[in-house]
């Protein structure tokens, strides 16, 4: 089973709760990061590296010697990676989306590939080989987190219980990373700005029709709009996390939920239970 | 004109409230929400809305099923798994999926996939208390965030420019990828803000290696900065080292979701230590601009 921890706002929690929940498992379980722009699950996990891999992207080579100047690739990429004045094509490789189409349409067969990083992943493990770790990471300066995420995605099996650190927001690296998750636990706090980026994530994962509930983290410092929101509109919410000062300092240095609050270890460990049971009811 | 752009890697840093507190003390901005993915700066500024404007970017494939073959060479073609096989035997393209590519439009053989433009938001003209502010709004789950926010960049440096205002505050879009590349690019200063955090530390230092790469300068401000003074102490040698400054720190103060809940600016609803220190570090903008 596979379980996205996103959130439509930032700095909600979405880390917390999806290192809560790989801590309180019971089972073998695998922590996918798919925040690639910004991972932090590995402070809080601490896993040994074991192996560090470079994602790589193909963008277009061109071979002058056989191209025409047609600009029939440049004229095709949507992306504007390809600039030509009757010239061979100036390749722009930071906004190749690597569809292909450049080679496919240039009419002499000058567009080859090369590899170019964008990203990479780190493989570690934690509390002896029980958790898995396998993070993305975005090179600074790349823009296109998708194919970090879709590398990190490569990795997962289904067979693992397997959870899933999202980035926030509600563009396209949160779609790459919600695709074929089973159960969307959105993250949130009792705040104006909580509550509207919650509806924007209610409404994307209604739009990709995944089974979903919301978790409100520091439920007791702001107001009750989240929850006459979930009552409306008749989503569960999964668990009420209270606000601590002591929390906040304990998150600071890198300590996870349980330090600061160590009776939600169970309400954790049944998440995945109840969860399992609402996909299968399904 | 000068363009200062609020960012913070992490988010959850109280980018947007400080963006909002600028906004009441700047007296001659033009303000931008280049968050377009989940912008609330609105939710402070209750802009009351002049224009609205479709933002049409790029296109989508779509299947006429009735002239498609089920051939498979689209889904064969398609490097984002964007094209699924239906129970019906027929070829379809998930619009999540795809994007907007055009592979699949050219290689298919007997010309049954249409390429229409893709509205994937607006943004809007607005008026606010504290001034002139442009802002959008990008549909759910679309590409092209980077470029709305770049219209919302360009949009607002026109009106700066049309109304005779000699600066634009943006609040600009959490993480380190193309929105926020779109949002930074040639702008005159980033202020940072962040949290004595070990994520906020590493979040922040991943955003300073980012200003160094655009050569935009940048200054940090450590929010909530008692919940760990060693930690904001370490951020801001961090700051130094990454070539930033520090330019002050603002404590934990609740205060700041309550004026959230009443829709207003902190520094419109009290006074007191973190509007003190909010109104230096906005004074120490102002210079550094200069």
């Amino acid at each position: 089973m596979r379980i996205a921890v996103a959130s439509g706002k930032g700095g909600t929690g979405k880390t917390t709760v999806a290192v809560a929940l790989t801590l309180a498992s019971q089972e073998p379980v695998v922590y996918a990061d798919c925040d690639v722009e910004e991972p932090n699950g590995s402070i809080f996990l601490r896993p040994e590296i074991t192996n560090v891999e470079k994602v790589l992207v193909d963008v277009p080579m061109i071979d002058e010697a056989k191209c025409k100047a047609c600009g029939d690739c440049a004229r095709f990429c949507q992306f504007n990676a390809l600039v030509s004045f009757n010239t061979p094509p100036l390749v722009f490789s930071d906004l190749c989306h690597s569809c292909g189409g450049c080679a496919i349409v240039c009419p002499t067969g000058a567009i080859s590939w090369k590899k170019v990083p964008v990203g990479e992943i780190s493989f570690g493990s934690s509390d002896g080989g029980r958790i898995s770790v396998v993070q993305g990471k975005l090179a600074v300066g790349g823009s296109l987190a998708p194919p970090v995420i879709r590398k990190v995605k490569s990795y997962l099996s289904d067979n693992v219980f397997t959870v899933v650190d999202s980035p926030p927001g509600t563009s396209c690296p949160v779609i790459e990373s919600l695709r074929e998750a089973d159960y969307v636990l959105l993250v949130t706090e009792p705040t104006p700005f909580g509550l509207h980026d919650l509806k924007l994530a209610v409404e994307t994962v209604r739009e990709l029709d995944t089974l979903f509930s919301v978790i409100i983290n520091r439920f007791d410092e702001g107001d009750s709009g989240v929850e006459q929101y979930c009552e409306e509109e008749k989503i569960h919410i999964m668990v009420k996390i209270p606000h601590s000062r002591l929390m906040a300092e304990t998150y600071s240095r890198g300590g996870n939920l349980f330090d600061a609050i160590p009776e939600l270890r169970e309400v954790f460990r049944d998440i995945p239970l109840i969860i399992q049971r609402g996909v299968e009811a399904q | 004109m000068k363009e200062i752009v609020v960012i913070s890697g992490k988010g959850g840093t109280g980018k947007t409230s400080v963006t909002g507190c600028f906004a009441a003390l700047a007296e001659n901005a033009v303000l931008a929400d280049c968050d377009v993915d989940a912008a609330d700066l609105h939710m402070l500024l209750a802009p009351e809305i002049v224009k609205r404007t479709d933002f049409v970017s790029g296109h989508e494939a779509v299947i006429r099923e009735d002239d498609c073959t089920a051939c498979g060479i689209c889904r064969e073609k398609c490097n984002f798994n964007a094209i699924n096989l239906t129970e019906e035997g027929k070829y379809r393209i998930d619009p999540y999926g795809c994007e907007g590519c055009k592979v699949c439009v050219v290689v298919c053989p007997v010309d049954a996939i249409d390429f229409p433009e893709n509205l994937c938001g607006e943004w809007y003209f607005s008026h606010t208390r504290f001034g002139p502010m442009v802002h959008a709004k990008l549909g759910i789950g679309q590409e092209n965030s980077g470029k709305l926010v770049s219209t919302v960049r360009r949009e607002a440096a026109v009106k700066a420019k049309e109304l005779d205002r000699d600066m634009v505050i943006v609040d600009g879009p959490p993480g380190i990828g193309c929105p926020v590349i779109a949002a930074v690019t040639g702008s005159s200063l980033l202020v940072v803000v962040t949290e004595p955090t070990i994520s906020g530390k590493h979040d922040m230092k991943r955003v300073l290696e980012l200003a160094k790469h655009f050569s935009v300068p940048a200054l940090v401000i450590i929010n909530k900065w008692d919940i760990n003074p060693e930690m904001t102490e370490e951020i801001e040698k961090e700051t130094l080292a990454g070539g930033a400054h520090p330019v002050g720190r603002i404590p934990y103060d609740r205060d700041f979701t309550v004026a959230q809940i009443n829709g207003r600016t902190l520094v419109e609803e009290k006074t007191g230590k973190a509007v003190d220190n909010i109104t230096t570090i906005w004074e120490k903008v102002c210079r550094t601009l200069r």
